[in-house]
């Protein structure tokens, strides 16, 4: 795969200080692909991100571009080009000439570089705003400028440093299906740095899970829900429902760490075949088009020692659903077996801490 | 922040009675470069322009104007491009003793100017074997110029931070691309007000100008400090600093412009 892989990264490796910000990250991103790096803030994927770019060193490991090792190379001589988190558009230059910039650098003739600016700036539906400065433009216009300043350049990757940040709730779906639609359109490799889970699930052709400055699982957005491999990942991809311990055994009735996802879990009518566990409703969240139920549950203490407890998603579709609360009730949940995820494979391994000093 | 009418009355008296100290006697000086007495009798006999016409065909006040003017350019030329020089390394590199020297950039601004003028006066003449000179006052001066144009350049490049930069060179700009067309285009203005509050700086300096002008060069500080007590030319010394004054107010005015850019947020001053 690596003779084909748009980008390649083997045992990269970077620390600030004591700091070991990424740690040992081997991956391969395939031509064409909207590829997502997903992780809390500080687990390193903007650093994997800016070591593509050409803006951090590697403290070890390398970077192959289109199976080009340029791991060494200053960003200006690499085919990547980035948007950045707070766009970084040149502030004394109009909207035009910030996105014919990377062909002007590149001594493309005046009169080719304007059109194909132009080009570029049809192509986020921005046209008609070429004159403007940066200054007097929208986040969600700035957002496309910066799209646009990248994509000119036709390069091989695009990569992007949660450009949809700071974009509000409405828009930022809005950029999502755009984003989508260009990527489909230009055909080039997209690298998507979010720390937004749904985001990264409706983008992405396949998700890198980071913690910690590891990758802690890569797989298509359907893998990563349905199957995550730790309960990190699958606390950090929708909800995680874990039962542990003395919990496990009582709920699942086998010895390991469990999770099922809300949506799975049915309340009051449980289906034929169902496994049943009963407890009491500690919290009901109203969500506008479902509720999620937070249910105390008779079973004995986690792991940890905690109450255990599972969260259950229900459509808004049934008279009681309507009912202010039902706080305190007493429940029956139920669930198929097959949707329970066992993860008691990644618990039972060491931390991955010893396995790569 | 809301004040009281009392507050209010107090804060305008004490600001009003501050520039009127500081302002009557310059207006004082304009006023007497008119007088016809030459003991500045006050209140003024009578009016003339004799001493602006003495002032004008002056060719000591002439020399030294243009000899101060020439000091001034040279060391706000030299300050500008090793004082932008110095802000990019220390607010873009990281390295050891980083800190330690930008301490010692910004420190001769704060050194009396009698220890410089002394200090550089050895260095010159006692170390290097050197002859005090037009070029001895130009180094003297670059030295706490450099400050000015420093400490502009510094605050600039601290607000716009690094990302234009990363921008540019992720586009295929390499470093001196991306210095002709993003870096200088926002330093532009501070640099310009730094470069004018350091000519200004260069202009009126004399104590250090004492201790490193050569035999032959005078400056204009330097020869106002000789005529001054000279009855003789009192008046025609008068002028040029009712000139000096007049041709002041452009440069602060000008720094000061510039110094609040686009978005309205003011630099740092020196």
């Amino acid at each position: 795969m690596s003779e084909t892989a748009a980008i390649s990264l083997r045992d990269l490796s970077k620390s600030f200080g004591t700091v070991q910000a990424v740690d040992g990250v081997d991956l391969d991103i395939a031509d064409g692909e909207f590829f997502s790096m997903l992780g809390p803030s500080g687990s390193g994927k903007t650093t994997v991100l800016r070591m593509i770019a050409g803006f951090e060193q590697p403290t070890s490991g390398t970077i192959l571009l289109a199976g080009e090792d340029v791991t060494g190379r200053p960003p200006f001589a690499r085919d990547v080009n980035t948007v950045f988190q707070d766009y970084a558009l040149f502030p004394h230059m109009s909207v035009i000439e910030n996105v014919e910039y990377g062909l002007r650098v590149k001594k493309v003739g005046k009169g080719d570089r304007r059109r194909r600016a132009a080009e570029a700036l049809e192509t986020v539906r921005l046209g008609h705003l070429g004159s403007r400065r940066p200054g007097q433009l929208s986040g969600g216009q700035r957002q496309r400028v910066a799209l646009a300043r990248a994509l000119v350049n036709r390069p091989k990757v695009l990569l992007l440093d949660e450009p949809l940040g700071a974009l509000d709730l409405k828009l930022r779906r809005e950029m999502q299906i755009e984003l989508k639609e260009i990527q489909r359109d230009v055909g080039i490799t997209f690298v998507f740095v979010t720390h937004d889970q749904e985001e990264a699930l409706t983008l992405s052709d396949r998700i890198a899970v980071f913690n910690d400055g590891r990758i802690q699982q890569v797989a298509s957005p359907r893998e990563l829900y349905e199957g995550p491999q730790s309960a990190f990942v699958a606390g950090f991809v929708g909800t995680s429902n874990l039962l542990t311990g003395p919990a496990a055994r009582a709920v699942v009735g086998r010895e390991g760490t469990f999770s099922i996802r809300p949506e799975k879990i049915h309340l009051d009518a449980v289906p034929e075949g169902a496994r049943t566990t009963e407890g009491v409703v500690r919290e009901v969240v109203y969500l506008g088009s479902a509720n999620h139920y937070v249910v105390d549950l008779d079973a004995p203490p986690d792991g940890s020692g905690d109450q255990a407890t599972l969260t259950v998603l229900r459509q808004n579709l049934n008279a009681e659903d309507n009912r202010v609360s039902r706080r305190g009730e007493r429940v029956r949940l139920g669930w198929l077996p097959e949707h329970v995820i066992d993860l008691s494979a990644s618990e039972a391994q060491p931390a991955p801490m010893e396995e790569t000093a | 922040m809301t004040l009281s009418r009392n507050a209010r009355l107090l804060l305008a008296a004490v600001t009003g009675l501050v520039l009127l100290v500081i302002y009557l006697p310059l207006g004082l000086v304009l006023v007497n470069s008119f007088n016809t007495s030459t003991s500045f009798t006050w209140p003024p006999s009578g009016f003339t322009t004799k001493w602006w016409d003495a002032a004008w065909h002056s060719a000591g006040a002439r020399d030294a104007l243009a000899l101060s003017l020439e000091v001034a350019a040279f060391a706000t030329v030299i300050s500008l491009v090793l004082g932008t020089m110095a802000a990019l390394a220390l607010q873009r590199y990281r390295f050891f003793g980083r800190d330690a020297v930008s301490l010692l950039i910004i420190l001769p601004i704060a050194l009396p100017g009698i220890v410089t003028g002394i200090a550089l006066q050895n260095a010159f003449t006692k170390i290097l074997g050197i002859s005090l000179s037009f070029w001895t006052i130009v180094i003297a001066h670059a030295t706490f110029c450099i400050v000015t144009v420093f400490n502009n350049a510094v605050a600039r490049l601290r607000r716009v931070g690094g990302n234009l930069e990363e921008a540019s060179m992720d586009l295929g700009a390499g470093t001196f691309t991306t210095f002709r067309l993003v870096t200088f285009p926002m330093l532009r203005s501070a640099l310009l007000a730094g470069g004018l509050l350091s000519f200004a700086l260069s202009f009126d300096e004399i104590i250090v100008t004492t201790f490193t002008a050569g035999a032959g060069s005078q400056t204009l500080p330097l020869w106002i400090f000789e005529n001054m007590f000279r009855p003789n030319q009192a008046p025609v010394v008068n002028v040029v600093a009712a000139a000096l004054i007049v041709l002041s107010i452009v440069p602060i005015w000008l720094a000061q412009r510039l110094s609040v850019d686009d978005e309205g947020l003011p630099t740092a001053a020196p």
